[in-house]
């Protein structure tokens, strides 16, 4: 309880940091006049009051509040990110016991996996979205798509180095047993790899998201926050603070998903608390 | 073979291809049924080795090891091991129930006989109130204890201890001694104990090997004839030090003298 208090304490203190810098740093170049690293101004950094203001007015005249267009797009933008979520931790998993099993894979294959993530997202996300839509898959599935190939590629790295991380004398004892590499794997290996894979999924659980909005952009998809983030962009001049706003949503859904993990994370894995992230 | 042999070793020998170290060398050594052998020696004479070969953890250069009548990939496939390491070796993710439960999943017993086995098991170890911990809320004794309990929950043939109390405290260890040769008798289990501690080898067993170093042999064989059971006064028992000089003396004379002091000292 009283841990409690003292981390909501923490989280207004650091908030009330940020919004200090923020303000702070705005004010200290605008009245100096500094033009590095860029020019300070309404434009580049408006209020924050004003960015969370924007939030609560109408982004069009007579249109609904900016807020609720933002979670609906953030609901759009989820469901991509959930499912694009699934899928890969799910490939990723598979593929992490799939090359923990096989040294030969593991050597063949991980460097081309590695490979894959330095291809920028950017480049295949078009040709992704573009050419799944050709075979008559949902725009949002293809997006979900995006998000999934950001997503599996710690999940595979970290429950490999997982599954190996059994120490040798819990595998003699298994062996012992004459466990079958099933049981090997149900009963020794995965549950040893769990604080691995959740520390993955937590990383991917954020790269889902952004994988979702990048991925709404080249195929024009106007209902998430990918496509809230291009349409506001385009009238940043205009009204910077919408498109602040929607980092906002967007900042947040990508927490949200966080939580979730951590949540489930702290249910699922038992471990000496000296252990514990 | 006599109906009463557990573990028959002949001719066997290890040699390491890395290094081309001999560990072991013409290692004989029948053990039978309800015997309490202890493996004694200077550090790096093979008798962790020698258990691993028994278990069939790792294979033999040559000879053969037999268990219950049967080469040990045999045995160990029919489950007829328990093993005790220096370390406990426990799940954490699962709690002091589900460790001990661990071997009777693998044998397919049913959760109610589980259960019934795990019960009698924690009373054995004197842990009845502590089946719902983790491992880490335990102490190193009490996490031994639960690894001791896991491995003879099954009532296996053979249990093999490399060092389990190696890495406790003297009063821990004297205790956990007691508490042993009493599930020792109860089970009327066979085991085979590598310790490097003269008093323990001499407590605990029926016999104790005493091999010598580099190439590991069995120098010789100590029979304890010590009354059964062994309480706190077996200690303080003038032919109880009687034999702890028989072993010391041909730990010595096996060239181990100055390995004996470390093993004394402990």
């Amino acid at each position: 309880m009283r841990r409690g208090i003292g981390r909501a304490l923490l989280f207004v203190v650091v908030l009330a940091a940020i919004w200090g810098l923020w303000e702070g740093y705005r004010w200290l170049w605008m009245r100096q006049s500094w033009s590095w690293p860029f020019v300070v101004d309404d434009t580049s950094m408006p209020h924050l009051q004003d960015i969370f203001g924007a939030l609560f007015d109408p982004a069009r005249v007579n249109g609904p509040l900016l807020i609720t267009i933002l979670w609906h797009s953030a609901l759009f933008t989820a469901k991509e990110a959930a499912v694009g979520f699934a899928i890969g931790a799910s490939v990723g998993f598979v593929l992490g016991v799939v090359l923990a099993h096989f040294n030969v894979l593991q050597r063949g294959l991980l460097p081309y996996i590695v490979a894959s993530q330095t291809i920028p997202i950017i480049a295949i996300a078009p040709m992704v979205v573009v050419g799944l839509g050709n075979y008559g898959i949902a725009a949002w599935l293809r997006v979900a798509v995006i998000a999934a190939y950001l997503t599996f590629f710690p999940v595979t790295v970290n429950t490999l180095r997982g599954l190996q991380s059994v120490e040798p004398r819990a595998l003699e004892l298994m062996h012992s047993y004459a466990a079958s590499s099933w049981a090997m794997l149900w009963k020794l290996r995965v549950p040893a790899a769990l604080p691995y894979l959740f520390a993955a999924l937590k990383v991917s659980a954020t790269a889902s998201v952004v994988g979702a909005i990048i991925g709404e952009a080249p195929s024009s998809i106007p209902d998430g926050l990918g496509g809230a983030i291009i349409n506001f962009n385009q009238y940043y001049t205009l009204n910077p603070a919408n498109l602040w706003a929607t980092n906002v949503i967007a900042a947040c859904l990508g927490i949200f998903f966080f939580l979730v993990v951590a949540l489930v994370e702290k249910l699922v894995v038992r471990r000496p608390p000296e252990q514990r992230a | 073979m006599s109906e009463d042999l557990v573990v028959s070793i002949k001719g066997l020998s290890k040699v390491f291809r890395r290094g081309d170290l001999t560990a072991l060398q013409d290692i004989d050594l029948d053990v039978e049924r309800g015997e309490f052998v202890s493996l004694i020696g200077p550090s790096g004479c093979g008798k962790s080795t020698l258990l691993r070969i028994v278990g069939d953890i790792i294979p033999p250069s040559s000879g053969s090891v037999t268990v219950n009548g049967k080469p040990a990939r045999r045995a160990r496939l029919d489950r007829d091991y328990g093993i005790v390491f220096q370390s406990p070796v426990l799940y954490d993710w699962r709690t002091v129930t589900k460790n001990i439960s661990l071997p009777l999943e693998m044998l397919g017993w049913d959760r109610g006989r589980r259960s019934k086995r795990i019960k009698e098991m924690l009373e054995l170890v004197e842990l009845e109130s502590f089946g719902s911990h983790h491992p880490w809320q335990l102490s190193g004794g009490m996490q031994q204890r639960v690894s001791i309990a896991r491995a003879f929950s099954f009532s296996p043939a053979l249990l093999l201890m490399d060092e389990p109390f190696g890495a406790l405290d003297e009063m821990t260890r004297e205790r956990l001694n007691l508490e042993l040769l009493q599930i020792w008798s109860e089970t009327g289990s066979t085991v085979i104990f590598v310790t490097h501690s003269i008093q323990e080898a001499v407590f605990l067993s029926t016999r104790v090997a005493v091999m010598s170093a580099r190439p590991g042999r069995i120098a010789g064989i100590v029979p304890v004839d010590l009354p059964q059971p062994r309480t706190a006064a077996t200690r303080e028992d003038p032919h109880f030090f009687e034999l702890v000089t028989e072993v010391r003396e041909k730990l010595q004379a096996a060239g181990a003298d100055e390995v004996t002091e470390e093993a004394t000292l402990q």
